[in-house]
């Protein structure tokens, strides 16, 4: 199971950087959501998976999954959506101002 | 004892507080400013005295909701943390007073107080906690403040590197998650001193010795060191002063300070490896940082590069690895936050009164403006380490630690490349203040610096008392230098053992 899921967060890294490296806008958010899922996965993945119960106090279960990754998850969860909606709103401002969404053409220049 | 303990929040709860009032009281801009005023001078008493203490009594330790040790979040105020809270508050404070001068009315009234306080929130958060995930998500609140910051105003080109700022952060955010996912799997917690224990433990073995690595490439994405260096110079070269200076002064500082903390405290053990790379690069970033400052004529960018020259200091600093030489980054740290800070509202002074940003068209201000003058020619003293200023008994200490483990080479190339410093600022100097008076100037009236002046000699104050002062100065950073290079002190002190 363990090995599974660390090649499936491998493959959403794969693409989450090949995505970064693209050169449209959306395309790059696009990269990011599907690098955080990677990191996600991979949390989870390394937290274990060994036979228990979900992680809520009941009598007569013996053992119980790993409670502390699904909580760092989570934080990381809502973190990312705020910097990923952050993001959008930045692209679609950068669009407006800029008139482009291609990062080829916002370099910077020394003279302006 | 225990309700004492409780203070130690307080330097991340106050300007939390603060944050949340100036979002209520965001259109009521001088009631506002009075409020961020008071708070931003009552943090830096309460860190001041709250330094005293930890100097005479050793640290505080702080385990939120009474969880021991290991098992909840603790609030580590030793030494080295506290230290660097005292001094983001005096930069704090200089830097809202020349906000409240220079900001626009507009942007001010767009919760530029909030932002403020939240990115001192996770500043000094980042510096006090002690453990490994809290860290984390303190290095997201002040990012995300810093988002804010650098986009308030909304010019084109900051719109433009804003962009290339959040995404460069992101995935280094994303790497820190990854990380943190990876050390739980070996080691299985994420306390900093229970994960120094264990790694000790296990003898640092290959997998952990990548780990490490993998720490570091984030921790030298945040704080600009060689091949990672790239995002920082434009971005921190677009947005406002004042915003330029927090992050010139705090944001890399940041970084630094996680790899100063890891790299002691945890993944000590190879040091053979790890540290032989960080005098490389530090050596390496020295050089490309120093080459980017001569190579512009954007005075704003010229010390946004020179963030990167100092950075590669404190990392020659670390790797050295003896008492001497990590006192000798400490006090360099503090003394480059310091200048730093003082060296952007300068710029932005001059920029302010010249309403251009370039070298060739200016010149001679000198004449009409001389306090300036002086203060930024005393600055430029303090960065480049002409004795007897603060620059100079940071660079002597790792000098004399990396000359008794022997990398002689190391520190002649970085002394030489640190005359390059002086150069690249000297250049603004000459240009800006010698010579004739540009045309266009000769017919505008002088603007009045006083505002803008007061911070910038504050903090000159402070560089040079923690220069000529050095004397009393000198046995506490030493004692800092001794306790990050025996971690067995923080770990005591944490887990009780």
């Amino acid at each position: 199971m363990e090995i599974i899921m660390s090649i499936l967060s491998g493959i959403l890294f794969t693409c989450g950087i090949y995505l970064l490296l693209q050169k449209q806008l959306l395309r790059v958010i696009i990269g990011t959501g599907l690098l955080s899922h990677g990191a996600h996965l991979f949390i989870l993945t390394m937290g274990g998976f060994p036979e228990g119960a979900p992680p809520i106090l009941k009598e007569g279960v013996e053992f119980y999954r790993d409670p502390l990754p699904q909580a760092l998850i989570l934080t990381s969860i809502v973190i990312s959506f705020g910097v990923t909606s952050f993001l959008l709103v930045l692209a679609y401002k950068t669009y407006k101002t800029n008139k482009t969404d291609n990062l080829e053409e916002l370099r910077g220049t020394e003279h302006e | 004892m225990s309700n004492f303990n409780n203070l130690a929040i307080l330097p991340i709860l106050l300007p939390i507080i603060a944050a949340i009032l100036s979002v209520f009281l965001n259109k009521k801009t001088t009631m506002t400013k009075w409020m961020t005023g008071i708070f931003v001078i009552v943090q830096s008493i309460l860190a001041f005295s709250l330094l005293a203490y930890v100097l005479q009594n050793g640290p505080i330790i702080l385990e939120a909701g009474d969880w021991p040790a290991p098992y909840g979040i603790i609030i580590v105020a030793d030494e080295l943390a506290m230290l660097l809270v005292t001094t983001t508050s005096i930069i704090a404070i200089a830097a809202a007073f020349y906000g409240f001068k220079t900001v626009h009315a507009k942007e001010q009234k767009f919760y530029f107080y909030m932002f403020f306080h939240f990115l001192i929130a996770g500043v000094s958060g980042a510096f006090l906690t002690g453990d490994l995930f809290n860290l984390f998500v303190f290095f997201e609140v002040l990012l995300m403040a810093s988002y804010g910051l650098i986009i308030l105003g909304g010019e084109k080109q900051q719109f433009r590197e804003s962009i290339k700022y959040v995404l460069i952060n992101v995935f280094s955010s994303v790497l820190f998650v990854t990380t943190v996912a990876f050390l739980y799997s070996v080691v299985g917690t994420v306390n900093m001193a229970q994960l120094a224990v264990r790694v000790g433990e296990a003898g640092q073995s290959g997998i952990l010795t990548t780990i490490g690595i993998m720490l570091f490439v984030v921790f030298a994405t945040k704080g600009a060191i060689f091949p990672l260096y790239f995002w920082l110079p434009k971005s921190y070269a677009v947005p406002h002063p004042v915003v330029s200076t927090l992050f010139g002064a705090l944001l890399t500082k940041v970084g630094l300070y996680s790899i100063l903390r890891t790299f002691t405290l945890i993944f000590g053990h190879q040091a053979d490896f790890t540290h032989q790379l960080f005098i490389i690069l530090g050596v390496l970033t020295i050089l490309f940082g120093v080459a980017g400052a001569l190579s512009t004529y954007n005075i704003k960018l010229i010390i946004a590069y020179n963030i990167i020259p100092a950075v590669g200091f404190i990392m020659i600093g670390i790797g050295v690895y003896s008492v001497t030489s990590l006192a000798g980054a400490v006090y360099y740290l503090v003394h480059d936050m310091i200048i730093k800070a003082a060296l952007f509202l300068l710029v932005g002074t001059i920029i302010a009164i010249t309403g251009t940003s370039d070298i060739r068209k200016m010149g001679g201000l000198i004449h009409r403006y001389p306090v300036l003058g002086w203060s930024f020619f005393l600055s430029s003293l303090v960065l480049a380490g002409i004795p007897p200023f603060s620059g100079f008994i940071g660079k002597y200490l790792l000098v004399r630690g990396g000359f008794e483990t022997g990398n002689y080479i190391a520190l002649i190339v970085a002394l030489l490349l640190s005359l390059l410093i002086l150069l690249s600022v000297f250049r603004i100097f000459i240009g800006v203040f010698w010579g004739e008076e540009a045309e266009q100037e000769k017919s505008k009236p002088i603007v009045s610096t006083t505002g803008y002046l007061a911070p910038i000699i504050f903090l000159l104050l402070f560089s040079v008392v923690l220069g000529v002062g050095a004397d009393y100065i000198y046995p506490y950073i030493q004692y800092i230098g001794d306790t990050l290079a025996n971690p067995s002190y923080y770990i005591e002190n944490v887990l009780k053992e």
